[in-house]
């Protein structure tokens, strides 16, 4: 199933709106790492409220698209893991350690502001 | 079932053809309700002689033998054990508060058995046969008995520390907001890991509920940790990183602090911070509070 990316002024938004096959995520992540380039983004929000599992390749494939955005120029904030879920993906080691986090899409929106006025202010 | 009990009604009949095993119990039932004020007044003179008992007065072990009693004989006449079962728990219910032990309940259960096989052998030791027959059916009928109360006393205390257990661990956990977006844990003695993974959950949930920005969780009175507990800390914190929250770990003793560096848990991950004032300093600083002295 085809994840939608919102674009919201500077950032993206990618909503996961039902569990993922890994082929879904690779589309994902290929869009994803696309379109920060063409919209000269710089932040993504990639929603997960609606995943009640967490396997170790999407938490990989979530990792390296963040550091695959990161060299592309942007942030990612990875938001909305259910509580079962965080502590399931502690126990596996699966730690998405060096990724922002938050607790749903208006924290991950207020932190991504906060980031890019903070770099806007020094341009 | 059956299959058991055929060979034996044979071997009965072999040796006298007309005097079937219920009609045994009849007459033993019979006999044992005849005597029955005589037979309790020895067995309540037998429970205060072995001592057992002691948390209860003179009048309430007459009055609870004088119903055992009545169970117990109705129990052996009927062949079913549901009713003395109930009642058994019953008593547990009421017994169990008061300090009455396993052995002490057990021990009056087979003294009520001692005391009916006595009065048993009295009335008819003139006939050796006719004994070792009565007995046959009372024996397995009393052990029975005897089985059920102290299994049913065991449950009932079971049941009763578990209802307790579960009272203890739903008070011990408290997360409490102490200003918008910040929560504070206290935690309060022996962690173990079933501890230690409620708490887990209550935070993570507490966290999802309250918007929760910073967590201090507050280890002062953690007397010892071990290296299950500190990972499963280390976890915790980690989860709460993945709701977006971040964690203030404060209060631990120098003990704790020995322990973790010895054991090499990987504490670089954690906030630290000496007691919980500063802990909740800290946090409001991160959330951009001020505290300013008012004009007094």
């Amino acid at each position: 199933m085809e994840v939608p990316i919102l674009k919201q002024g500077g950032h993206l938004i990618a909503a996961i709106q039902a569990a993922l096959t890994d082929a879904d995520l690779i589309r994902l992540q290929d869009a994803l790492v696309e379109q920060v380039g063409r919209y000269r983004s710089k932040g993504v929000i990639i929603d997960v409220t609606a995943l009640d599992v967490m396997d170790s390749f999407a938490t990989r494939t979530l990792r390296s698209m963040a550091h695959m955005i990161k060299l592309r120029g942007a942030e990612t904030v990875i938001c909305g893991i259910q509580p079962e879920v965080a502590f399931a993906m502690v126990q596996l080691g699966l730690t998405l350690e060096g990724i922002s986090t938050a607790l749903d899409l208006e924290e991950g929106l207020a932190l991504l502001n906060r980031r890019t006025v903070n770099s806007n202010q020094s341009v | 079932m059956s299959k058991r009990d055929e060979p034996r009604v044979s071997e009965s009949e072999e040796v006298v053809p007309n005097e079937p095993r219920s009609e045994l119990l009849r007459q033993l039932v019979a006999h044992l309700r005849d005597n029955r004020t005589q037979l309790r007044q020895e067995w309540a003179r037998r429970i205060t002689q072995a001592s057992l008992l002691t948390a209860m007065s003179q009048d309430e072990i007459f009055a609870e033998a004088t119903t055992i009693y009545e169970n117990y004989v109705d129990a052996l006449e009927s062949g079913t054990f549901e009713a003395l079962q109930a009642y058994a728990r019953n008593l547990s219910e009421r017994i169990i508060p008061r300090g009455v032990e396993t052995d002490e309940v057990v021990g009056i259960v087979l003294l009520l058995r001692d005391v009916l096989a006595r009065s048993l052998f009295a009335k008819y030791q003139q006939d050796f046969a006719l004994l070792n027959r009565i007995l046959d059916a009372y024996e397995p009928a009393a052990n029975k008995i005897a089985n059920t109360v102290a299994v049913s006393f065991v449950q009932e205390r079971e049941r009763t520390i578990r209802q307790q257990q579960e009272a203890i661990r739903e008070l011990s956990t408290p997360v409490l907001q102490v200003r918008e977006r910040l929560l504070i844990l206290p935690i309060i003695g022996v962690i173990d890991p079933q501890r230690a993974r409620q708490l887990t959950e209550q935070l993570l949930r507490g966290i999802r509920t309250n918007r929760a920005k910073v967590v201090v969780i507050d280890i002062t009175g953690v007397a010892a940790m071990d290296s299950t507990v500190a990972n499963h800390l280390v976890q915790t914190v980690e989860a709460c990183r993945l709701l977006g929250a971040k964690v203030i770990v404060t209060g631990l003793s120098p003990v704790i602090a020995q322990t973790l560096v010895t054991i090499g848990v990987d504490l670089a991950k954690m906030n630290t911070v000496g007691d919980l004032q500063g802990g909740i300093e800290e946090a409001e600083k991160s959330l951009g509070y001020k505290v300013v002295p008012g004009e007094r």
